[in-house]
């Protein structure tokens, strides 16, 4: 008790502690002063009634005001605190700990989290999920739909469905299941076992198979030898190389160096007389060499060494030639790109002396048009070059270049091999020029004799052009021309481009000229089929040929009968009667009409034909009824007859039917009536897919019996849609029948992950069945 | 085969090209592969076995006179190969097939085998319809494809006499013809001398290489025609009017002065049919079994001799019957009467199918064509007429004989033979189907008596003829058709074959009841029926399931599909409908009254009244 005691004194201190902090206008609790409580209350009913009549808060809460002796630990109020009760702050222990701190952290993680909805009704509730399992079931059904579809169009189904593997087994599990029995095959499998013949694979004996090995002792011998000889010789070398590669000489291996580099010049050289091609591969690797020096900064002078070198050359002369060594080096690994293409940089140079360099990649551009690029392979001839070469034309004499110009467009092929002639002068001058300038054109002169008067001049003009600017730029040349290699290289790839380019245009013209044939053959063709194709026309629908005169005939009225009959044909004299006089022959033929005229005076036959006719016409016709009854409403007796209004009215008129097929034609009588017996033969009922008895036709159109088709045709036509085996039973189809897995879930999961895709896949297993 | 088509001769070049750009970088297995498969087997390669295999079997009876008068008709070029296969297979012996894949076939040789008119437009149809419509349409190709792959190759070609510039083919007398010709048929134009027995009718049996005749006076004889082997002689000791072969050799029967006999090949009689009585002409029809007979009494009786029964009995209520033939086509039989009109007439129908004025007098001789397309009359008019059966019955072309025939045959290929007292016209048509064209007679020949019955011996070029002086077998170049199929018509066969192919034939037996003038027509829809079945079934139903639909307006947007508004819609669209209908009527409408404008022309005037 004492203890309880203790404890409400403590809540009545603490509370005591809290009205302080609180606002006076707050209720006080009801455990503080018992008197107040009424007019308090009542005081509180007073505002709430005032503030309900300004129109806001219609719907405050009824506070809870009672003092409740029930203080669950599960609906904890808030009431009489200044700030809303935080969860946490509950959980808030005296000391701090760990675990606690997680849980405040998940509290707060709830508390951020929105309120949960309400929860769906059942009903609501149950369509969902029906639905879910209506979409999920379908869709695993919808694996089968391919299935069945193929199924239903297959030509021919076999029942059981799962196909008992045919057992390949190998005749070794054969034999060895085997066993002789009688003495014959006991004396065959004794003389097998004999030789020891194997049953399988390589059907060899161990003897054949060895005497296949052997060899004869000499040849035995000689190879030893030679193997000997070869290992021999390999292990010198290896000695040798292993000794010269000690060697520290270092004007050793520069003069070893320079040995070879000799021996390559050689080679190279004969390569090119020898093999051009090899040559051009070989070429293509020293290009290659050169790009990645161009690549690398191997020779840049920019190395470790490089710059040790650097600081030491003020002193030190060897060093200094060292880097120049290098230097050098590098430029001639980078130089052969001007050599390459100094016959057309000499040009430009020709042309623009005061301009700046060309820069390398224009160059290279026009280099490589020579290649095998199809693009660029008519682009040389009107491109840049061709423009410059123009440039120089215009400089030296406009009217020529006119005249050049209209003859270019005549023959641009033979403009072109002019002006190859004109690169290949100038290279030789240029050469020349290197070491004599003064001497150059008379040697032109000698060498152009064959050429044309303008060319010369040209070239004349050309080539003073190109000694100024050698004299000008002299120094570049010199470089380039230093380097005698790639000058060397470069010859070799000039001489294998000639024919190219001199080939080119031509080609090029003459493929031209191919179009063009191809395009009047083309015309001809066109031309030639159309009447075949017309013929093709007509001989396909041979049926609408005799259709075509039908609608016409159908248009004319009636043909006449009397005509029909009686028209004037020629008469025949049989060539065995001889005996007949041809003279009297006109006299007898109207002697002979007048015969048939008497003896068919009396018959007339056409018209008895048109009165059967008639008659069958009349028959045919469908019947009016009628209704009339005499004496019906009106007077009866003998001889009174229904009015006509009256029999009018009762007269059931039948309904016209279709135009008689001998309608039009007049010596004709076609029978209406239907074969009833055939009828019975002939198909009555429209199958399934079918909505008009047109479509079925044709569908029955091609006869399947023997007489009419080939035996495989036939077997074809007649297979039967369902083959079933006897005896077997005739299972359900499974998932493994079709190449499904079992399990139906992993179905589920496949269908929905990609139904499209699975689909598609059904589709090629299919088309695979089918072909199989 | 061996020349290539134009397109060809572009590709192969090209082919090649495209292979030596395009190398296929060699393995090194591959080299030893192929040679140890070839040193594996060495077999002979492969095209010449199927070429072994293609080699047609030539027929040997036709032996055409191959003097330079008598030429073959101009070979068709060959047709060349399609291109199929570019990379030709390596086969197990290394050897490359020059001619890969299937033989390829040019479409119009399989275009003959199409029985689908695509010509045709079909209704609108559904996409399951359609595809059953492919489906079909493939099957027919693929069919048809095989069908002209199986067909004969290197056949025989048929040839006419030619005259030489101006000359005249008619005045070919056969003594020439047969001087030029080789023996073996040399000896098939014969005479046989029967004077005693009077006027004969004769007949050649399916196959051809029989051949049965009866003489006026009782003399029946049956023999194997190309051996001269005598099978049977009897005399009847009756009047015969006509005789003819069954199915086979081995039975025929004769048209005596009272009933209808049948003997086997040995002469002895096996039936006696007396339910047909004065008969006076014969036809059977080999493909229903059906023996037709035309008697004094007006009666066309149909026999089927596979079982013995009558099985129609028609009158044709015109008096004697005299002239009758067959349609080979349809199985339709053609009578002739005295009024001039042909009939044509099924054992399925009371009435004839169709009834045709040819002549202004009697019809003396009818013949139909093997393709059943014209028919060939004479009458008492001495016209000679050709009509042209496909549905209009139209005279194509007529001729004045002077004495008119009195007996018409056509040949398989078309030749129409016609028989005016002593003499034999032949007339000759410019191509395999059309109408011979009787201008000028492509062969004449006089007889020792008067002609009384004319016969083409089947594949072989012979007209028999018989007359009141006996037997002439006479030769017709181009008259038979030389390529025979062995299963049907095997003129080779042995006994056991024979029997083999009457079993099939009875088998596949047609009934009777099936004839009828367009024989595609039960192919058909039995529309009729089909309508009417359709009909009973609404009338059972209440309803036409078939119908379309009535027009009911969907449920709109809350408050707008009110009963007004839904009514309002439905009736907006039949209101629709009824307009369209009622303008589709108003267009046809006009083009009638303008007909029936035309005549009247002057309307009657207010002032007419007051006209004295």
């Amino acid at each position: 008790m004492s203890t309880v005691r203790a404890a409400e004194s403590l809540l009545a201190l603490s509370r005591q502690e809290e009205l302080e902090d609180l606002p006076k206008d707050y209720p006080l609790s009801p455990s503080e002063d018992e008197g107040d409580i009424d007019g308090e209350r009542k005081h509180q009913k007073l505002l709430e009634a005032i503030s309900s009549l300004d129109g806001k808060n219609r719907w405050k809460l009824a506070e809870r005001s009672e003092a409740s002796l029930k203080v669950s630990e599960f609906n904890v109020t808030s009431e009489g605190s200044g700030e809303k009760l935080v969860l946490s702050d509950l959980l808030g222990p005296v000391k701090t700990s760990s675990s606690l701190a997680a849980v405040k952290k998940q509290l707060n993680r709830v508390r951020s989290k929105k309120t949960l909805e309400l929860p769906l009704n059942n009903e609501e509730v149950e369509r969902i999920h029906r639905e879910v399992a209506f979409n999920k079931t379908s869709q695993a059904l919808s694996k089968w739909e391919p299935i069945i579809l193929k199924n239903r169009q297959a030509e021919q189904l076999v029942f059981p469905l799962e196909k008992e593997q045919s057992a390949f087994a190998p005749i070794e599990h054969v034999l060895s299941g085997w066993k002789a029995r009688t003495p014959l095959e006991h004396e065959v499998f004794n003389i097998l076992h004999k030789n020891k013949q194997p049953v399988t694979d390589p059907l060899l004996t161990p003897v054949e198979k060895a005497s296949l090995k052997a060899m004869s002792l000499e040849e035995a011998k000689m190879r030893r030898a030679e193997l000997q000889r070869a290992r021999a010789l390999q292990s010198y070398y290896e000695a040798r190389a292993r000794r010269e590669k000690k060697i520290k000489s270092k004007k050793y291996h520069k003069v070893l160096k320079k040995e070879k580099a000799k021996k390559a010049l050689k080679d190279f050289e004969k390569l090119q007389k020898v093999n051009p091609t090899a040559a051009l591969e070989e070429l293509e690797k020293i290009e290659k060499a050169r790009m990645m020096e161009r690549m690398s900064l191997k020779h840049q002078n920019s190395g470790k060494w490089a710059k040790a070198k650097a600081i030491m050359a003020k002193y030190d002369l060897e060093a200094r030639q060292a880097m120049q060594e290098q230097l050098a080096r590098n430029k001639e690994l980078t130089q052969k790109l001007q050599a390459a293409s100094d016959s057309e940089e000499e040009k430009g140079s020709v042309e623009e002396e005061g301009e700046l360099l060309v820069p390398d990649t224009v160059n290279e551009i026009q280099r490589d048009a020579d290649g095998p690029n199809p693009w660029m392979l008519r682009n040389p001839f009107s491109g840049p070059k061709e423009a410059k070469v123009q440039d120089a034309e215009q400089l030296l004499e406009p009217v020529a270049h006119e005249a050049s110009e209209s003859k270019e467009e005549e023959r641009p092929g033979a403009k072109e091999d002019i002006l190859l002639n004109t690169f290949e002068e100038r290279r030789a001058l240029r050469k020349k020029s290197g070491l004599s300038q003064d001497a150059e054109p008379l040697r032109k002169q000698e060498s152009e004799d064959s050429s044309s008067q303008e060319v010369l001049s040209e070239l004349r003009a050309l080539s003073q052009k190109l000694n100024k600017a050698n004299q000008q730029s002299g120094k570049q040349n010199m470089t380039s021309l230093r380097t005698v290699l790639p000058v060397q290289r470069e010859e070799p790839t000039e001489a294998e481009e000639e024919p190219l380019l001199m080939q080119r245009p031509e080609r090029a013209h003459t493929m031209e000229e191919l179009e063009e044939l191809g395009k009047e053959g083309c015309f001809q063709n066109k031309e030639v089929p159309r009447p075949v194709v017309e013929g093709q026309q007509l001989e396909r629908n041979p049926h609408n040929l005799p259709g075509a005169p039908k609608e016409k005939k159908r248009k004319e009225q009636m043909i006449d009968l009397q005509n029909l009959l009686t028209t004037k044909s020629p008469s025949v004299k049989s060539l065995a009667v001889p005996t007949t006089v041809e003279e009297l022959e006109d006299e007898e033929e109207r002697h002979q009409k007048q015969m048939i005229k008497e003896a068919f005076a009396g018959d007339d036959v056409i018209r008895d034909f048109l009165k059967e006719k008639r008659e069958a016409v009349e028959a045919s016709k469908p019947k009016d009824v009628d209704l009339t009854l005499p004496g019906w409403g009106e007077w009866g007796g003998v001889g009174l007859k229904p009015s006509a209004k009256k029999r009018r009215r009762f007269l059931i008129k039948a309904p016209e039917g279709p135009p008689r097929k001998d309608k039009n034609l007049p010596n004709v009588i076609i029978n209406e009536k239907r074969n009833v017996h055939a009828a019975a033969h002939q198909v009555r009922v429209l199958p399934y897919p079918f909505t008009h008895h047109q479509q079925f036709e044709r569908t029955i159109q091609t006869p399947i019996g023997s007489t009419w088709n080939t035996q495989r045709a036939f077997q074809k036509l007649t297979t039967p849609r369902v083959v079933t085996k006897p005896g077997h039973i005739i299972k359900p189809i499974k998932a493994e029948d079709v190449g499904y897995r079992s399990s139906s879930r992993s179905d589920l999961s496949v269908v929905q992950r990609n139904p499209k895709q699975l689909s598609t896949r059904h589709k090629k297993q299919l088309k695979k069945n089918s072909v199989n | 085969m061996e020349t290539a088509s134009k397109p060809g001769r572009d590709v192969q070049p090209k082919k090649a090209r495209l292979q030596t750009k395009k190398k296929k970088p060699r393995r090194y297995w591959e080299k030893e592969a192929t040679l140890t498969a070839a040193g594996a087997s060495p077999g002979p390669p492969r095209n010449k076995k199927r070429n072994r295999e293609l080699r047609p079997q030539r027929p040997k009876n036709i032996n055409l006179p191959k003097k330079s008068r008598i030429p073959g008709k101009p070979q068709f070029p060959k047709k060349p190969r399609e291109q199929r296969n570019l990379e030709p297979q390596r086969n197990l012996s290394g050897a490359q097939d020059p001619f890969p894949g299937p033989a390829p076939i040019p479409e119009e040789v399989a275009r003959k085998f199409r029985r689908i008119d695509k010509s045709k437009k079909l209704p609108h149809s559904k996409s399951k319809t359609r595809s059953r419509l492919e489906v079909a349409e493939a099957e027919e190709e693929e069919i048809s494809i095989k069908a002209a792959r199986s067909e004969l190759l290197l056949a025989e070609e048929p040839g006419f006499l030619e005259g030489e510039d101006g000359e005249d083919t008619a005045k070919i007398r056969q003594a020439e013809i047969v001087e030029a010709v080789d023996i073996a048929s040399a000896a098939k134009h014969f005479d046989l001398n029967l004077r005693q027995f009077g006027p004969y009718r004769l007949n050649y049996s399916p196959v051809g290489r029989h051949l049965a005749f009866g003489g006026h006076r009782g003399h029946v004889a049956t023999l194997d025609w190309v051996t001269k082997r005598l099978m049977c002689e009897i005399n009847v000791m009756e009047a015969v009017r006509d005789i003819r072969f069954l199915h086979s050799e081995a039975l025929f029967a004769v048209a005596q002065n009272r009933w209808l006999h049948i003997y086997d090949n040995q002469g002895i009689e096996l039936h006696c049919i007396r339910r047909c009585d004065r008969v006076t002409r014969l036809e059977f029809l080999p493909f229903h079994f059906l023996l037709a007979t035309a008697s004094e009494t007006g009666f066309l009786t149909y026999l089927d001799v596979s079982v013995g029964k009558i099985v129609a009995a028609l009158n044709a209520r015109a008096g004697r019957l005299d002239v009758m033939t067959k349609n080979p086509y349809n199985a339709v039989i053609h009578l002739g009467h005295s009024n001039g009109t042909v009939s044509l007439w099924s054992p399925a129908m009371k009435e004839p199918l169709a009834k045709i004025l040819c002549h202004r007098g009697g019809v003396r001789a009818v013949a139909v064509d093997s393709t059943g397309t014209y028919m060939a009359t004479s009458g008492l008019d001495h016209q000679l007429k050709i009509f042209d059966l496909r549905g209009m019955f139209q005279p194509l072309s007529a001729r004045t004989l002077p004495q008119g025939a009195g007996h018409l045959a056509f040949s398989q290929r078309g030749l129409l033979a016609a028989g005016m007292s002593d003499v034999v016209n032949i007339w000759m048509g410019q191509g395999m189907a059309s109408p011979p064209s009787l201008e000028q007679p492509y062969l004449t020949h006089r007889l020792s008596g008067h002609v009384h019955g004319l016969h083409f011996c089947p594949f072989e070029d012979v007209l028999g003829l018989g007359h009141s002086g006996g037997i002439t077998s006479m030769l017709v170049p181009g008259a038979a058709e030389p390529n025979f199929d062995g299963l049907e018509n095997n003129p080779y066969r042995s006994q056991k074959q024979r029997q083999e192919w009457e079993v099939k034939a009875l088998l596949e037996k047609v009934p009777a009841e099936l004839i009828c003038l367009d024989p595609r027509a039960l192919a058909e829809v039995d529309v009729i029926s089909l309508e009417q079945e359709k009909k009973e079934r609404i009338e059972r139903l209440g309803y036409d399931p078939e119908a379309k639909a009535p027009f009911q307006p969907k449920p709109k947007q809350k408050g707008r599909s009110s009963t007004a508004s839904l009514v309002k819609r439905r009736r907006k669209v039949m209101d629709k409908e009824h307009r369209d209908k009622v303008r589709q009527s108003l267009e046809q409408q006009p083009q009638k009254q303008e007909k029936k404008a035309k005549p009247l022309k002057a309307r009657p005037s207010a002032l007419d009244r007051f006209v004295r």
